[in-house]
């Protein structure tokens, strides 16, 4: 008799609807998130194979057009730099690096910070204790002082740029996991696989880690921009890539000693550096309100 | 003349998957100093329904219809209207006193700010009155809690402050919803006489809605049965209770256990099957267990304090045999059965699976009497990994205990358990969220069965659950328990369910157990003190039962666990206490064949 009475008490809730489906409806709905994809998604074919499509190298030099403007009977379309180089492929070029670094580097402090953070967190106690102020140490490291000194011993690579970067912005990402750990690892959920006698490694990565991600895809999204930033920062200072091969912070530094008079080799690189972070930015805010459940209506 | 008339009141909600009709063509009305109750399942629009009326609703909902009071149209009022007469002439108190406190505030800013919003007066008059109505609620040295933030105070306590600042004003309407949900049989008991008392006193009246049929027994005088969206019944409490003439109301009356009822039959379906266990060796037995948290002291330099959770619990378990375990929250209950499976450590005492002790096995020896042993949770959508489907949750007991199986036989194995809960094996690949409550604590029990365990630990199983879904549950718990012959421990503090459901009864207060009984002598003739005042706590829903009934009501709240009363642990709250309680701890000794923990149990019997 009850059978019937639970069947219209409780309503089949309308199928296939998961965490990921709704957000996906919810990011959709946010134009700007949406744009700012696909904004990301050419840019990012664009770097690729852009280059292949100009008749000039990055690192040849054009001698009958130094620092000239943008001109498309030359092919020259971004126009030149000081030394005559192509600045269309020299800043699709750029973007190659850059973008490498923010993902690479982005990807480096992701699977650090993950396993480091969410067992620091599971464990707890003593073991959470050490792992959390090893962290501290490494966060009072000045970072500029750690970067010039791989410079020192190892001369300038930019795989070092990808390690400099990457070793400090785990850090952030494991304290984030560890604190999300922290709560997660007193859901009833993780409890009932505890007292199934689950192993330990098998509760982080079934239990654990797919509940993190929600937090995490954010903050991916944030740090992209963060890492690109921070690459052009170096480069700036002329800690960073080496010539002839060049990044959008470089060709930036570069383009402001020229501003004055030849504006178009600050504004080209400029105008990708920024139009890319505002786009990483964008889907970043955009995924944050679509996981947050409770700005759903 | 009725105070307030609702006519045709709907309540819509737009959300993504379309409108959501909650509350369809509502009328009723309510009469000057009258009680009038509002029943029915999560889900049926009762809450919405009044928080309509005070323009509460959810920024998508809408509200259309007439509510006249006062020859006013609440519905077609102003915000600024609205406001006026919120908290004044029709004021509200909700589940959760917590959350409807501001805990950065005091009881008194909050209080007084109340009263100076709607009236002029001075700031200590405000105050003098907000200690009066804080005595009128009955709290003890109202002016020196008066300066307390809410999280000073007990959760009966903050309930108490709510009905007080509600009252403030004088209301000609206090709504309540779900005002006891939150709190512990004992301490509900004392809010329903409060609201009875004061209903008397002040002549305000009250909607109180509430899924519990005792609530409305004992303290309405007239009752709307909601079910989904729709007035299902509407009509004087005692033709509700004893001549429902809806089919729903019917169900709804016939889903709820009583605890003036025995085990015989089942809750939900027709044939019950009242096995009994024979007496068989034991599957399960602790041996003064005892459970200690570290608590940090305050200030630098102060040592940790220990939080006795459990202090000295023995028990034991044959095959087949249900044990109910009962107790005010923060009783040890919960702590005990996680310490039973190792989920929390235990200071000492023992505790033996199938006749070995447990701390003496090896980790692999130890990961296959785990197999014999597992635990159901209390909140069915969190005891479930939202990333996972339902297949993967159920099956992964067998990857972690039986990795010899191969993917085919791991599915078959788990559908067949899925199906013999209830849930069809074409569900496999939904996420529990798809789910509802009772169907979530289906696939948990699946998940603790797929092993075939001879244990299962249930804690508060069905706390969370609708009336009808939590006999469905019981009544499943119980088909399995005969066809396995499965030693079940249930904990719960709903007293009427596990009257149901267990063959013996162990009671608990503050760690330590104060009485072990079978199911009758505890029901029939409880020997603790503390057992009487739990027993007449639970409300009956059968109203000429329910008030006339002689009632031990508990004065005060559970003391500290951090610093339990010497000797008795219960004597603070016991009305039968003398000299010898506080000098010496009693021990568990036999009365009859009830175990018992009081001094006084042989006088009490005695009359």
């Amino acid at each position: 008799m009850s059978a019937d009475l639970a069947e219209t008490a409780v309503p089949e809730s309308s199928s296939g609807r998961s965490l990921w489906v709704d957000a996906w409806r919810t990011l959709r709905r946010n134009r700007a998130a949406v744009v700012s994809a696909i904004v990301i998604a050419v840019m990012a074919v664009l770097v690729a194979i852009g280059p292949f499509l100009s008749p000039y190298a990055y690192d040849f030099t054009d001698w009958s057009n130094l620092s000239t403007g943008p001109n498309l009977a030359t092919g020259h379309v971004f126009g030149t730099d000081t030394l005559g180089r192509d600045l269309f492929v020299r800043t699709l070029i750029g973007g190659r690096i850059s973008l490498m670094v923010g993902i690479v580097a982005t990807f480096v402090s992701l699977v650090i910070g993950i396993s480091y953070g969410a067992t620091a967190g599971y464990f707890g106690g003593r073991i959470d204790h050490i792992m959390m102020r090893i962290v501290d140490i490494l966060y009072a490291m000045p970072f500029m002082f750690f970067v010039i000194l791989l410079m020192v011993l190892f001369g300038r690579n930019i795989v070092l740029i990808f390690v400099a970067i990457g070793a400090i912005n785990w850090l952030d990402m494991a304290r984030i996991v560890r604190g999300q750990t922290l709560t997660l690892k007193h859901r009833e959920f993780v409890e009932a696989a505890e007292a199934q006698g689950v192993a330990t490694f098998a509760i982080i990565r079934r239990h654990i880690v797919p509940n993190l991600l929600g937090v995490v895809a954010v903050y991916v999204t944030l740090t992209i921009p963060q890492v690109i930033l921070v690459e052009s920062f170096l480069s700036f200072l002329g800690l960073g890539v080496q010539e002839p091969m060049t990044s959008w912070g470089a060709l930036v530094k570069d383009g402001s000693e020229e501003m004055e008079s030849a504006a178009w080799m600050l504004i080209f690189p400029a105008v990708f550096l920024a139009t890319t972070l505002f786009c990483f930015n964008f889907v970043g805010d955009g995924l944050r309100d679509a996981l947050d459940p409770k700005d759903r209506s | 003349m009725s105070l307030l008339t609702v006519e045709k009141l709907n309540v819509r909600f737009a959300t993504p998957d379309g409108e959501v009709h909650a509350v369809k063509d509502l009328g009723f009305d309510l009469a000057k100093g009258e009680t009038l109750g509002i029943v029915g399942e999560s889900g049926s629009g009762k809450s919405q329904s009044v928080l309509s009326l005070l323009g509460l609703l959810a920024d998508n909902g809408r509200a259309a219809g007439t509510a006249r009071f006062e020859n006013r149209d609440l519905l077609a009022l102003a915000e600024s209207e609205l406001r006026e007469i919120r908290g004044s002439r029709i004021s509200m108190i909700f589940q959760d006193p917590m959350t409807s406190l501001n805990p950065y505030l005091t009881i008194a800013d909050q209080m007084t700010q109340v009263v100076r919003e709607h009236e002029t007066v001075t700031r200590q008059a405000a105050r003098e009155r907000c200690i009066e109505m804080l005595e009128a609620v009955r709290i003890p040295e109202a002016e020196a809690r008066f300066n307390r933030y809410p999280h000073e105070l007990s959760g009966g306590m903050r309930q108490r402050v709510m009905i007080a600042s509600s009252l403030l004003l004088n209301p000609e309407i206090l709504i309540a919803d779900e005002p006891t949900t939150a709190l512990d049989v004992t301490v509900q008991a004392q809010i329903l006489d409060l609201m009875r008392d004061l209903n008397d006193r002040y002549g305000t009246a009250i909607i109180l809605i509430t899924h519990d049929l005792g609530v409305v027994a004992g303290l309405c005088e007239r009752v709307l049965v909601m079910h989904e969206g729709e007035l299902k019944e509407r009509g004087e409490v005692r033709d509700i209770f004893y001549r429902p003439q809806h089919d729903y109301t019917r169900r709804l009356l016939d889903a709820v256990p009583r605890l003036d009822e025995e085990r015989v039959e089942k809750l939900a379906a027709g044939a019950g099957s009242g096995v009994v266990p024979e007496a068989g060796e034991a599957l399960l037995t602790v041996d003064d267990l005892k459970v200690q948290f570290g608590i940090p002291g305050d200030g630098l330099f102060a040592g940790t304090r220990q939080l006795r959770a459990v202090d000295g619990v023995s028990l034991s378990l044959a095959a087949g045999e249900t044990l109910g375990v009962v107790g005010e929250s923060g009783c040890g209950k919960s702590t005990l059965a996680r310490a039973i499976v190792k989920l929390v450590p235990k200071s000492a005492g023992r505790v033996c699976l199938l006749g070995r002790e447990m701390d003496a096995l090896d980790r692999e020896t130890l990961g296959e009497m785990r197999r014999s042993l597992q635990i159901i949770f209390q909140d069915p959508l969190a005891s479930l990994n939202p990333r996972m489907t339902v297949g993967d949750i159920v099956s992964e007991p067998l990857w972690t205990h039986r990795p010899e199986l191969d993917k085919g036989s791991v599915r078959q194995l788990v559908t067949e358990v899925l199906e013999r809960v209830g849930i069809g094996g074409h569900q496999l690949n939904r996420y529990p969220h798809e789910f509802s409550g009772g169907q979530c604590q289906r696939i948990g029990i699946a998940r603790a069965l797929v092993l075939k365990p001879r244990i299962i630990i249930c804690d508060e199983p069905v706390s969370a659950l609708d009336v009808s879904i939590q006999a469905q549950i019981v009544d499943l718990l119980m088909d399995l328990q005969s066809d396995f012959g499965l030693a079940l421990v249930f904990i719960a503090h709903d007293l009427a369910v596990v009257r149901h459901i267990s063959h013996r009864v162990m009671v608990m207060y503050l760690g330590t157990i104060m009485e072990v009984a079978s199911r009758e002598d505890l029901y029939e003739r409880p020997a603790h003190p503390y057992t009487r005042a739990l027993i007449s706590a639970v409300p009956i829903p059968d109203p000429d039962l329910e008030r006339s009934r002689e009632r031990e009501l508990l004065s005060g709240d559970l003391p500290s666990p951090l610093d339990p009363p010497s000797g008795c642990r219960f004597r603070t709250r016991c009305r039968y206490a003398i000299d010898r309680c506080a000098a010496e701890t009693p021990k568990l000794e036999l009365l009859d064949s009830t175990l018992v923990a009081c001094h006084r149990a042989d006088d009490l019997r005695r009359g």
